[in-house]
C-alpha cells in the first residue's frame, strides 16, 4: 500500500528571498501522526502548502494518497484539496460574516464539486457536538473565544472526511490549557476519521505525542547552496 | 449559484450599514436625475396639453405667465383684473366665443373659479353626481376636491376670507353643492366652480339683506330719501343664498364694469385668431396671448435649468460612483485574508470571484431597483405634485 504522503527530490525556492527548501525524500504512512518542527523560516509551512497543492514545487514529485499533486491543473488541485484534505490554520481563518455552522459548511459553499445536502448538515452539527460548540451554531464567529474558534476551524477541516489533516501551528496562539484540549481534539478526530495528521509546531512539549517527528533543519538550505545543487545537476529552474 | 447568492447575501447582511449606505448612494445618484427628467416630462405634457387646449387668453397687460398660470391652473397669484365688459366685447365681435374667468377666491386651499356653464362644455367636464349649477350661490366641485374633503351634492362649501385682518374685505359665503364633476386628471379636479355672479357676491359687489320696506324692518332704517331707503348698521347681510332670500340679492353698479381675471377667447377660425391678436396688439391696458407660446417660453427656461442641474448631477454622480468603487476596492484589500483562506481551503477561483462580484452587483442592483421604485413612485405622484405647485 502506498504511503499517504510521498515526496521525492523536492526543491522549492521563493522568488523574492534567498530561502530554499530541499526534501530528498519523505514518506508518511497512512493513519500516522507527524510533527514538522524546526526553527522559524525553516520551511515547515512551505512544505505543508506544497503538500496541500497551495504552492507548486520548482522540481520534484509530491504524491498524496496516490495522486501526483503537482501534476494536476490548478482547478483540479483545488478540487483535490477541498475534497480530500483538511486544513487547520494558526489564526483559525474563519469568515467573520458567517455563523459557526456556515463556517463549518464553507468547503461545500465554495467547492463546486461538493454537494451540500442534509446529510452534510447533519454531520456538521454532529462534529460541532463532538467539540462542544453545538449550542453556538448560529452565532457569528467574532463572538467566540480563541478555543471555540479553533474548534470551528477543526470542524471545517474534518467535514469532508479528509484522509490527510494538515494543521499549521493550530495551538500557537492558545494558552496551555486550551493548547492541550485542541491537540486532544485533533488526535481524537484524526483517529476517528482514520486520517493522517501532519502538524507544524514549534512547541517541543507536544512532540512526544506524535509518532513521527520531522526536523526541518535537514531540509533548509540557502539560495546559494540550492543554486550549486542546480548547477551540479545541470537542470534549469 | 445558490451558494454564491447565499455567501454574497450573508456578507451584505452582516455589513448592513455599509451596504445600506452604498445602496442609498447609488439609488440617489440614479434617482435624482431620473425623477427630475420624469417630472419635467410630465410637467411639459401637462402644461402643453392644457395650453394647447386654450387658444387665446385676454387679460390685463401684466405678467403673461401669471395670467396664463392663473387662468389655466388656477394658481394663487392673482393677475390684475379687467372688466367683465371685455368678455362681452369679444363675444359681440363675432370673431370668438368668450368665457369669463374670475379666479381670485379660495375655499380652504381650493380655488373658486367664477365662470359660466360654457366653461364645462368647452373643457369637456361632465357632472358625475348631482346636477349643474343653476342659480346664485350654487357650485359644482372637482373630483379631487370632493373626494379629499368628502363633499357631495347637497353639501356646502364656504369661501375663505382673503385676510382675517381686513374687516372691509370679502366675507365668507356659504355655497350649496349641486354636483360633483367626473375626474378630468387636470386642474379642474382641484377647483370649485361657481357662476361668475356668485364670485362677485363673495367679493361683496352684490349682496342680499332683509327688505327694509317691510314694517318689521323699521328699526333698521337710518333715513328715507324719496324711494331710496338707507339702512343703519344693524341691517344684517345674508351669508348664504337660499330660495327664500335669493330675490333680495342685487348688484350695485354696472355689471360690465365688474372684475374678472381673464377671458378665454375661442376664435371661430385662423383668420379670427389673427384679427383678434391684431386688435389687442397695441392695447395698453389689455393683452391677448396664446398660452402655448407662454408655456413654451416657460418650458425653455425649465429645460435649460434642468440641463444645468443634470450636468451638475452627472459630476456628483461620477464622483459618487468613483467613491463607491473605491470603497469596494478598499474592502477587497481588507478582505484579502478571507479571500486567501477560501483559496487555501480549495475554493474555486470562479466561485470566489462570483461571490465577490455578486456582492458588488447586489449593491448596484438593489440601488438601481430602489431608484427605479422611487422613480416609479415619483411618476405616480408627479402629476398631482405638479398641479399642486402650479396652484401655489
Amino acid at each position: 500500500m502506498h504511503p499517504m504522503v510521498h515526496i521525492e527530490g523536492l526543491r522549492f525556492r521563493y522568488r523574492t528571498s534567498d530561502f530554499a527548501l530541499h526534501v530528498p525524500e519523505l514518506a508518511l504512512a497512512r493513519g500516522t501522526s507527524a510533527a514538522f518542527t524546526g526553527p522559524s523560516g525553516s520551511g515547515k509551512t512551505t512544505l505543508l502548502n506544497l503538500i496541500a497543492g497551495i504552492r507548486t514545487p520548482d522540481r520534484g514529485r509530491i504524491t498524496v494518497d496516490g495522486v501526483n499533486v503537482e501534476g494536476l491543473s490548478d482547478p483540479a488541485r483545488r478540487e483535490f484539496r477541498i475534497g480530500r484534505l483538511g486544513l487547520v490554520f494558526q489564526e483559525f481563518e474563519l469568515i467573520e460574516y458567517l455563523s459557526v455552522l456556515d463556517n463549518i459548511l464553507l468547503p461545500y459553499r465554495i467547492g463546486p464539486a461538493l454537494r451540500l445536502d442534509s446529510s452534510v448538515r447533519k454531520r456538521a452539527v454532529e462534529l460541532a457536538g463532538t467539540v462542544g460548540i453545538d449550542d453556538k451554531l448560529n452565532r457569528y464567529v467574532g463572538r467566540l473565544s480563541h478555543g471555540e474558534k479553533q474548534r470551528v476551524a477543526l470542524c471545517r477541516a474534518l467535514l469532508t472526511r479528509p484522509g490527510l489533516l494538515l494543521a499549521d501551528e493550530p495551538t500557537g496562539s492558545l494558552d496551555p490549557a486550551n493548547k492541550m484540549r485542541v491537540l486532544d481534539l485533533l488526535f481524537e478526530c484524526a483517529r476517528e476519521a482514520g486520517a493522517t495528521l501532519v502538524m507544524v509546531t514549534h512547541d517541543h512539549d507536544l512532540l512526544d505525542r506524535f509518532e513521527r517527528i520531522v526536523d526541518f533543519r535537514q531540509f533548509h538550505e540557502t539560495a546559494a547552496s540550492a543554486d550549486a545543487v542546480t548547477a551540479r545537476t545541470g537542470a534549469g529552474r | 449559484m445558490k451558494h454564491v447568492l447565499y455567501m454574497a447575501w450573508r456578507y451584505l447582511a452582516y455589513h448592513r450599514i455599509k451596504s445600506l449606505i452604498l445602496v442609498g448612494a447609488i439609488a440617489l445618484i440614479v434617482f435624482i436625475p431620473a425623477a427630475l427628467r420624469v417630472l419635467v416630462r410630465q410637467g411639459e405634457t401637462q402644461l402643453t396639453a392644457r395650453a394647447q387646449a386654450t387658444p387665446l387668453l385676454l387679460g390685463a397687460r401684466d405678467s403673461p405667465l401669471e395670467l396664463a398660470l392663473n387662468s389655466l391652473y388656477f394658481s394663487a397669484d392673482v393677475p390684475e383684473t379687467i372688466e367683465f365688459g371685455r368678455a362681452q366685447d369679444i363675444a359681440a365681435s363675432g370673431l370668438a366665443g368668450a368665457i369669463p374667468l374670475y379666479v381670485r377666491f379660495r375655499s380652504q386651499n381650493d380655488p373658486i373659479v367664477g365662470t359660466t356653464v360654457d366653461y364645462f362644455a368647452y373643457r369637456g367636464l361632465r357632472v358625475a353626481a348631482g346636477r349643474q349649477m343653476a342659480t346664485l350661490g350654487e357650485c359644482v366641485v372637482g373630483a379631487t376636491v370632493a373626494s379629499a374633503r368628502g363633499l357631495e351634492p347637497g353639501g356646502q362649501v364656504i369661501s375663505s376670507p382673503e385676510s382675517v385682518f381686513d374687516l372691509a374685505g370679502a366675507y365668507p359665503l356659504r355655497m350649496r353643492i349641486t354636483g360633483v364633476l367626473s375626474p378630468s386628471h387636470g386642474p379642474d379636479d382641484h377647483a370649485i366652480f361657481v357662476d361668475v355672479k356668485t364670485a362677485w357676491i363673495i367679493e361683496g359687489l352684490a349682496h342680499g339683506h332683509e327688505d327694509l320696506r317691510q314694517p318689521q324692518a323699521a328699526g333698521r332704517v337710518l333715513r328715507r330719501e324719496g324711494s331710496n331707503i338707507v339702512g343703519n348698521a344693524s341691517v344684517r347681510e345674508y351669508q348664504e343664498i337660499t330660495p327664500e332670500n335669493i330675490d333680495s340679492f342685487h348688484f350695485h353698479g354696472d355689471v360690465a364694469t365688474f372684475p374678472i381675471t381673464a377671458v378665454i377667447a375661442l376664435p371661430t377660425d385662423q383668420k379670427s385668431t389673427a384679427l383678434l391678436l391684431g386688435r389687442y396688439q397695441s392695447d395698453e391696458a389689455l393683452q391677448l396671448l396664446q398660452p402655448s407660446e407662454v408655456v413654451d417660453e416657460l418650458l425653455a427656461t425649465v429645460f435649460s435649468v434642468q440641463n444645468v442641474i443634470v450636468a451638475a448631477l452627472i459630476v456628483v454622480g461620477t464622483t459618487t460612483l468613483a467613491l463607491v468603487a473605491l470603497v469596494f476596492l478598499l474592502s477587497l484589500r481588507l478582505r484579502r485574508g478571507e479571500i486567501e483562506t477560501m483559496m487555501k481551503i480549495g475554493g474555486s477561483r470562479p466561485r470566489i470571484a462570483s461571490i465577490l462580484g455578486l456582492e458588488m452587483a447586489g449593491v448596484l442592483g438593489i440601488g438601481l431597483l430602489v431608484s427605479a421604485g422611487l422613480t416609479w413612485c415619483t411618476s405616480q405622484i408627479g402629476p398631482n405634485a405638479i398641479q399642486y405647485f402650479l396652484r401655489q
